[in-house]
């Protein structure tokens, strides 16, 4: 008999869950991260309230996220610079879904934010969806400082200014 | 550059959502159809070549090693390529050094994915390529990075999404005519995508390729075995690859530079100056419509926000000008990642050879270009046939 020129068995939903054997296994691994040198400070300097970047002589450009390192010149960056809480929405989408597909009932705003300098992900809020651009002017709003603990999530959002 | 290197065969398994056979078995049924179509035995390869995604989409560390005894590696040189999505044109790129380069004369290229393992969705596998410390705090969802390139794309070259959802419909109406394709459907049009599901805006359900299984292999071989051994072998004329900052929102999202820079690296080796006018046929990558655009425009075939206008005006079609994604590409056949990838290489085998039966573009196509991409929106991989 001839061989199937495109051979595979595919398999139906039902098939899949209830009538093959199957075996389960969840892969149980945690990290505990070193924010590193140059993500250390950034994170340092969210906590007071402060977006730092690090600045190349070379070509100009204040780096954030900051690393200690340019990856264009390849030498050592020169010195933190502190960049506005204040930038331009990049571009944005709404999405109204979990990672996994589930429906959100109200979506979510991600964003990339150009700054001064250099740019980051984040998410946009105190906004409608159909009121948001590309170009949009937003600002950083910030945790109260008593909550802030290092981390990205130290700025709650971006809204317009 | 190096020896010439000709591709002697290809094959693949049919792409569907969820497969019996476990990756090894995939792996083993690709190679086979492989070596079939090349008229060879496992004994007649060097060395073996396999690309494959992350480790954490089957939980099988070593992944490379563990394929290998499907792949044809007992007991042979083997190796495994891992660079995103642009690993499966990346594979077929290895494989051609390792000819090209004089330590091997045919080599067994093998691409193979099973995403259907991963509960309760492959997307959970891609979240770590988010920066650890400075984004995955935000609970970041993989399309919202495709999500932000469209928009950006969009907006900066002012694009309707009608244009960009004719690239799903094309794909998954040239898939109809494909064996081995998952979504294939004849009777799709702009209106069925452009009424489903929004996922992110401006991403929709019809504008994103599958989940699948599959796996897809070719067999490489110097040019004094491949005239001896083979009909209609065809040649390697050009490669290229490269790799963009992973610092990624500090990059112009419009328009994917590593994409140039890596067809530039293939055009010079080709010796081919303009490549609108001597390159026959694209296979482009694309997991999303919207990314078969920004690919060609990166690939120079197209100027900056042009390309959708080529897909309005039927340049892209089968029958078009420039016929792109003839296979029925990601959306269309399936996006088992590395397999996907090396699939669009072996719709160049099949199309250069005349053998791609109910997908087969119209006149003579002599030379073709497939391209991958992935990782963090970062690296562009390509490959030119010729014949």
């Amino acid at each position: 008999m001839a061989r199937d020129p495109f051979p595979t068995r595919s398999l139906s939903d039902r098939e899949f869950h209830e009538g093959v054997v199957t075996v389960s296994h969840s892969v149980r691994a945690e990290y505990r991260w070193d924010a590193g040198e140059a993500i250390g400070r950034y994170l340092d300097g969210l906590r007071a309230g402060r977006i730092m970047g690090r600045e190349c002589r070379e070509c100009g450009r204040v780096l954030v996220p900051p690393r200690m390192f340019c990856e264009q010149c390849f030498r050592p960056t020169d010195r933190w610079v502190e960049v506005p809480g204040t930038g331009t929405v990049n571009t944005y989408s709404v999405c109204y879904v979990t990672w996994d597909l589930r429906r959100l009932t109200v979506p979510e705003l991600p964003a990339v934010i150009d700054l001064r300098s250099g740019g980051i992900m984040h998410k946009l809020g105190d906004v409608e969806p159909g009121d948001v651009h590309i170009g949009m002017s937003v600002e950083a709003v910030w945790k109260p400082a008593e909550d802030r603990q290092g981390s990205i999530l130290d700025i709650a959002y971006w809204k317009p200014v | 550059m190096g020896r010439r290197v000709a591709v002697v065969g290809a094959g693949m398994t049919r792409f569907v959502r969820r497969s019996l056979e476990t990756g090894k078995e995939l792996a083993w049924e690709a190679a086979r159809c492989a070596l079939d179509a090349a008229e060879l035995t496992v004994d007649d390869i060097d060395a073996v070549c396999i690309g494959t995604a992350p480790d954490a989409f089957d939980g099988v560390h070593m992944k490379g090693e563990y394929l290998a005894d499907g792949a044809g590696g007992w007991n042979k040189p083997v190796i495994r390529s891992y660079v995103g999505g642009g690993t499966g044109v990346f594979c077929a790129v290895q494989g051609w050094y390792h000819v090209a380069s004089g330590m091997f004369d045919r080599v067994l290229v093998v691409a193979e994915e099973k995403m259907s393992s991963t509960m309760p969705h492959p997307q959970g596998a891609f979240l770590t390529i988010f920066d650890h410390i400075t984004e995955r705090p935000l609970e970041p969802n993989l399309l919202w990075i495709f999500a932000l390139e469209m928009n950006r794309y969009m907006t900066t070259y002012g694009i309707e999404k009608a244009d960009i959802a004719r690239v799903a419909v094309k794909n998954k109406r040239n898939a109809a005519g494909h064996p081995a394709a998952q979504l294939g459907q004849a009777d799709i049009t702009v209106e069925d995508v452009l009424a489903s599901e929004v996922l992110a805006w401006p991403v929709q359900r019809l504008d994103v390729s599958p989940v699948s299984d599959g796996a897809v292999a070719v067999v490489m071989a110097a040019e004094d075995v491949a005239n001896r051994t083979c009909d209609k072998p065809v040649w390697v004329e050009g490669v290229g690859w490269n790799l963009d900052t992973a610092y990624w929102t500090n990059r112009d999202l419009a328009y994917p530079a590593y994409v140039e820079r890596a067809a530039r690296m293939a055009y010079e080796m080709a010796g081919i100056t303009e490549p609108r006018r001597e390159i026959d046929i694209v296979e482009p990558y694309d997991p999303f419509d919207y990314k078969e655009l920004h690919h060609l425009e990166g690939l120079q075939l197209f100027g900056k926000g042009k390309a959708p206008e080529a897909a309005r005006d039927g340049v892209l079609d089968r029958d078009g000008d420039l016929p792109s994604c003839p296979s029925g590409g990601l959306l269309g056949v399936g996006n088992p990642i590395a397999a996907a990838g090396l699939m669009k290489v072996a719709e160049l085998f099949w199309q250069l050879r005349g053998e791609a039966g109910a997908r087969q573009v119209p006149g003579t196509p002599h030379r073709g270009l497939a391209q991958a991409w992935g990782d963090l929106m970062q690296v562009g991989t390509v490959i030119v046939l010729g014949r």
